[in-house]
């Protein structure tokens, strides 16, 4: 075993020690209150790993992606919540590192978020482009002494008022198109948030992402080189994709757990009596198994996408239908292993406060479809269909 | 191929764009290298414009070609044409 992966282990099992030691206490607390899940991000960011994604030279932890994504599952065994504030922390981050282009500021700014462990949100999402995170109405815009501005009307910004720093889509300038966009990366002290929202939503609580009027003041160097279209197509849209699905199969594993801890339970009470509940797990059990197998094979053909000709093979529109499937399926099956896992457990299951619950779960997994709507994603495919050919 | 032919060519394409790319300017004013996407082409625009040049020209794009940068300019759609050999005579 080489270093390399030696320092990988070592971070999943710190990864899996917050899980179950900070994250799983803290889970429903923080889904009751629709608070944020400050034990587990404290604990992340003291185990630095808010940069595993940063290369060594950079000051960062250099931790593989497919390592990165094993830990959204862990977390989300644990918390989903936990798990949502991790993954997208590191969706902007991954796209910082995978498209700065050598641009010294974003170098720097890097190497400030490894020593001092930022959070990054994003603000993709926008009133009036009808869920297109494609288009931006909001746009750089060339203020007073050679600095720009921007606002936005965010209906939804996860956990806004907690992160450092926000990963912003905006058209390039005041006179572009909508399509025209790029990404604003700005710090707290160079924002305000208005918050225009309420957060009770029905899962995700801990993700405390309530509408807010963006408004920002900041240099042009700020600007990431690559235009979004690029960073959108090549790595934010798969990545995405894929830390999310293994963080709905994280939650969904756990709630096939509870589901098996149920029927050995039960079994173990009255040895000698039928288990009707036993058919109803295996049932689950390849429900799950094809969620598990989807989650996986969308992970390996994203890591043999390395290299330049990776890149390239990313905004093939076969590569593009490709991880929007891996979204649908993902969205689409956490949440019925989940119900699947309600029905294995009765009344307990569907109890808030026992040793099986799997209602947080359920709800949790429930906004999978609607994080970029499933039927948007469809109408994409759909079009697509027209024209790809081996898919 | 001719001078000739590549401004039929170029022509022909700013025809179909002008047709299928739904683009907020009158594409036969832009340069050849002009990116389409900037001048407010959307994607679901570009799909179209894929199957009418595919029609247009008798060709089928291959998947490899089927992304972002092929389609960006007049110039970039005249290349993959040419490259897969598209009745341009």
């Amino acid at each position: 075993m080489s270093v390399t992966v030696e320092a990988d282990v070592t971070f999943l099992a710190d990864i899996r020690r917050i899980a179950d030691e900070i994250a799983a206490p803290n889970a429903d607390s923080v889904d009751r209150e629709a608070r944020f899940p400050i034990e587990s991000v404290d604990a992340l960011r003291e185990m630095r790993a808010f940069s595993a994604l940063i290369p060594r030279e950079l000051g960062g932890g250099g931790v593989p992606f497919e390592v990165v994504a094993a830990a959204c599952f862990e977390l989300g065994r644990r918390c989903g919540a936990s798990a949502m504030v991790f993954a997208m922390h590191q969706i902007q981050i991954a796209c910082i590192v995978r498209h700065l282009d050598d641009a010294p500021w974003f170098e720097n700014y890097l190497r400030d978020v490894a020593r001092e462990q930022r959070l990054v949100a994003s603000v993709t999402s926008e009133v009036g482009t009808g869920g297109d995170i494609g288009r931006s109405v909001a746009a750089v815009t060339p203020g007073a002494d050679g600095l720009s501005t921007f606002e936005k009307q965010a209906p939804t910004v996860s956990y806004g008022a907690y992160a450092d720093d926000l990963f912003t889509t905006l058209r390039r300038g005041p006179d572009a198109e909508p399509g025209d966009q790029v990404v604003v990366l700005t710090r707290r002290e160079q924002l305000t948030l208005e918050q225009t929202g309420t957060w009770d939503p029905m899962g995700m609580r801990g993700t405390c992402s309530p509408g807010y009027i963006v408004r920002a003041t900041f240099p042009a160097e700020q600007v990431l080189p690559t235009p979004f279209p690029r960073v959108a197509t090549e790595s934010m849209v798969p990545i995405s994709h894929l830390l999310w699905s293994h963080l709905w199969l994280g939650i969904a594993t756990d709630a096939f757990d509870r589901a098996r801890a149920f029927v050995r339970a039960s079994a173990k009470q009255r040895p000698d009596q039928p288990q009707p509940a036993a058919m109803r797990l295996s049932h689950l059990m390849s429900e799950l198994s094809l969620l598990r197998a989807e989650v996986s094979s969308a992970l390996r053909d994203f890591t043999d996408a390395s290299g330049d000709a990776g890149r390239e093979q990313l905004s093939t529109m076969a590569t593009i239908l490709r991880f929007n499937n891996l979204k649908i399926a993902a969205s689409e099956q956490a949440p019925r292993v989940c119900q699947g896992a309600m029905s294995v457990c009765g009344i307990v299951g569907f109890k808030n406060d026992t040793p099986f619950s799997v209602g947080r779960h359920l709800r949790d997994t429930m906004s999978a479809s609607l994080m970029v709507a499933n039927e948007r994603i469809h109408q994409t495919n759909a079009s697509l269909l027209l024209i790809a050919k081996e898919v | 191929m001719t001078q000739r032919g590549q401004t039929d060519v170029s022509d022909r394409i700013k025809q179909i764009i002008y047709e299928h790319g739904r683009l907020p300017t009158d594409v036969r004013t832009l340069d050849e290298d002009a990116d389409l996407y900037q001048a407010g082409m959307t994607s679901h625009a570009s799909v179209n414009l894929m199957l009418a040049l595919e029609a247009a020209f008798d060709i089928e794009f291959p998947d490899a070609m089927l992304k972002r940068s092929v389609f960006q300019s007049v110039a970039s759609i005249s290349r993959a044409l040419g490259e897969l050999g598209a009745a341009t005579a």
